[in-house]
C-alpha cells in the first residue's frame, strides 16, 4: 500500500479564556492518532488544556496573488478607527 | 510550520532582476517569508537543504542518548534522559513540518536521509562511550545547537523561525542537565572526574566543528547571509560558544583539550587551535566512526514501522468507507 500517512494541522487552547491557536502540523493515519501525535509533540510542557485537529487539505485559504486586492483597501479607511474623531480634552475619556 | 496543502500550486517563480530586487528589499525590511509567498528557487532550495539537514540531526542525535536510557545510574537522570530524547524527536518533526511548507514531502526527506543524499550534523557520527558522554554531550552538543539556534530564530523564512522558537525553549534544559551531569563526575571520586575529562577530550572538537567550516571556505554562506536564511557567520557563533564555554570548564575544574587556547585581551575573545578539517570532511562524508551504523538504525526503524504505517492507514480508510456506506 504506497499511500501516504495525511497532514493535520494542530490548534492548541494554551488555557481557557484564549482561542486556539494554529501550532503546526503532522502526519497521522485519522483523527485519533492525530489527536494523540498532537498531544506528544506539541504539549510536553503544559501548553495546552484543548486540542483540535483539521486535515491541512480541508482548509481554505486566501489567494497569495490577490493579497493586495484582498487586504490593501482597508489601508485608506482611516475613519474605522477612534483617532480619526477630533473630541476635545474637556469632554474628558471618550 | 504551515502545510502543504496551503502553498499555491504553482510554486514557480520568474526570476527576473525586478523580482530579485523586490524579494531582497523585503528582506532588508526585515520581512517574515511566508509558504504562500513568491520566493527565488535558490531561496527555497536553499532553505529545503538547510532545514532538511537540521530535522535529520534531530532525529540522528536521538541515537546516541538513546542507547544510555536503560543504562542511566539513577531515576532522576533516566527521566531527564528520556525526556531529553523526546524533545529532540519532536524539534525533528516541527523541523520536518518546516521543511514540507517548501514543497518537499515527509517520503522524500526521509528517503534521503537513508540513501546518504541528505547529510546530519557530523557531530552524531562519534559514538557515546561512557555515561559522562551525556553529560559532555548535553552541554557541549546542546550548547552549541543552541548558539545556532538561537541566531535562526530570527530567520527570514516564518516557518523555519517559529520552529526554532519553540526548540530553543526546549533546549536549555538540555544543556542544563548535561552540565549538571558533568558538575556530579566532577566532584565525585577521582575516576569519575577522570571519565569526564576523558568525554571533553573526546566532544571539545567535534563540536566546535558543528559550527561549520571557515568563514573562507563556506560554499553558501555568503548568498544565505544575504537573504537572511543566517544571521551570523560560522566563526562568529563558534568564537561566541568558546567564550562561553571555557569558563564552564574551568568552574568544573576541567582542561580543554586545545593547547594553543589563549585568551586574546585586545579582542576580549579567546583564540583556539587549527581545527581538523579532514577528520570533519571525513566524517561528513560517511567514514566517521558511526556513520553506518546510525543510517542503518534509521532505515531498520523505517522499515520495521512499515507495517504499523500500513495497518492505522488500513484502519483509517476501512472505516471512512463504512460511515461513506451507511
Ligand atoms: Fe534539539
Ligand atoms: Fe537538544
Amino acid at each position: 500500500m504506497g499511500d501516504v500517512t495525511p497532514l493535520w494541522e494542530v490548534f492548541i487552547r494554551p488555557r481557557n479564556g484564549l482561542a486556539h491557536k494554529h501550532v503546526g502540523s503532522l502526519h497521522a493515519a485519522d483523527e485519533a492518532l492525530a489527536l494523540s501525535a498532537a498531544r506528544d509533540v506539541y504539549t510536553r510542557r503544559e501548553e495546552g488544556t484543548s486540542i483540535w485537529v483539521v486535515r491541512s487539505e480541508a482548509i481554505a485559504a486566501s489567494d497569495p496573488a490577490r493579497a493586495g486586492e484582498n487586504f490593501d483597501p482597508a489601508e485608506d479607511k482611516i475613519y474605522r478607527h477612534p483617532t480619526f474623531y477630533k473630541i476635545p480634552d474637556d469632554v474628558g475619556h471618550m | 510550520m504551515y502545510s502543504q496543502g496551503l502553498i499555491g500550486a504553482d510554486s514557480r517563480t520568474e526570476e527576473t532582476d525586478e523580482f530579485l530586487a523586490a524579494f531582497q528589499a523585503r528582506i532588508d525590511a526585515e520581512e517574515k517569508i511566508e509558504p504562500t509567498d513568491a520566493m527565488p528557487e535558490g531561496y527555497r532550495r536553499t532553505l529545503i537543504r538547510q532545514i532538511g539537514q537540521h530535522a535529520h540531526s534531530e532525529i540522528v542525535g536521538m541515537l546516541p542518548e538513546g542507547n544510555w536510557i536503560t543504562r542511566a545510574p539513577s531515576l532522576k537522570r533516566k527521566l531527564a534522559l528520556l525526556a531529553k530524547v523526546q524533545d529532540e524527536g519532536g524539534h525533528g518533526l516541527y523541523l520536518y513540518s518546516a521543511a514540507e511548507t517548501l514543497g518537499v514531502t515527509r517520503e522524500q526527506m526521509t528517503e534521503e536521509l537513508h540513501s546518504g543524499k541528505a547529510k546530519y550534523s557530523s557531530i552524531f557520527n562519534y559514538p557515546a562511550l561512557s555515561w559522562a558522554d551525556m553529560g559532555a554531550i548535553g552541554w557541549l552538543v546542546d550548547g552549541a545547537a543552541i548558539m545556532n539556534q538561537v541566531a535562526l530564530c530570527r530567520c527570514s523564512y516564518g516557518p523555519y523561525a517559529r520552529a526554532m522558537i519553540r526548540v530553543c525553549a526546549e533546549e536549555s534544559f538540555h544543556q542544563r542537565q548535561g552540565y549538571e551531569i558533568m558538575l556530579t563526575l566532577c566532584s565525585g571520586t577521582k575516576e569519575q572526574k577522570e571519565m569526564a575529562q576523558d568525554a571533553l577530550n573526546r566532544f571539545w572538537w567535534p563540536a566546535l566543528m558543528m559550527f561549520g567550516p571557515h568563514d573562507g571556505d563556506s560554499a553558501h554562506s555568503e548568498q544565505s547571509m544575504k537573504w537572511k536564511i543566517k544571521r551570523f557567520s560560522n566563526d562568529a557563533l563558534r568564537e561566541k560558544f568558546i567564550n562561553a564555554t571555557v569558563p564552564q570548564a574551568e568552574f568544573l575544574g576541567l582542561t580543554v583539550p586545545d593547547p594553543d587556547l589563549k585568551w586574546n585581551e585586545e579582542k576580549g575573545s579567546y583564540e583556539h587551535g587549527d581545527i581538523d578539517w579532514d577528520e570533519f570532511w571525513r566524517v561528513v562524508k560517511g567514514d566517521g566512526v558511526m556513520n553506518r551504523e546510525r543510517v542503518q538504525m534509521r532505515k531498520d526503524a523505517w522499515e520495521n514501522g512499515a507495517w504499523v504505517r500500513e495497518a492505522a492507514l488500513a484502519h483509517a480508510q476501512k472505516r471512512t468507507a463504512k460511515v461513506a456506506a451507511e
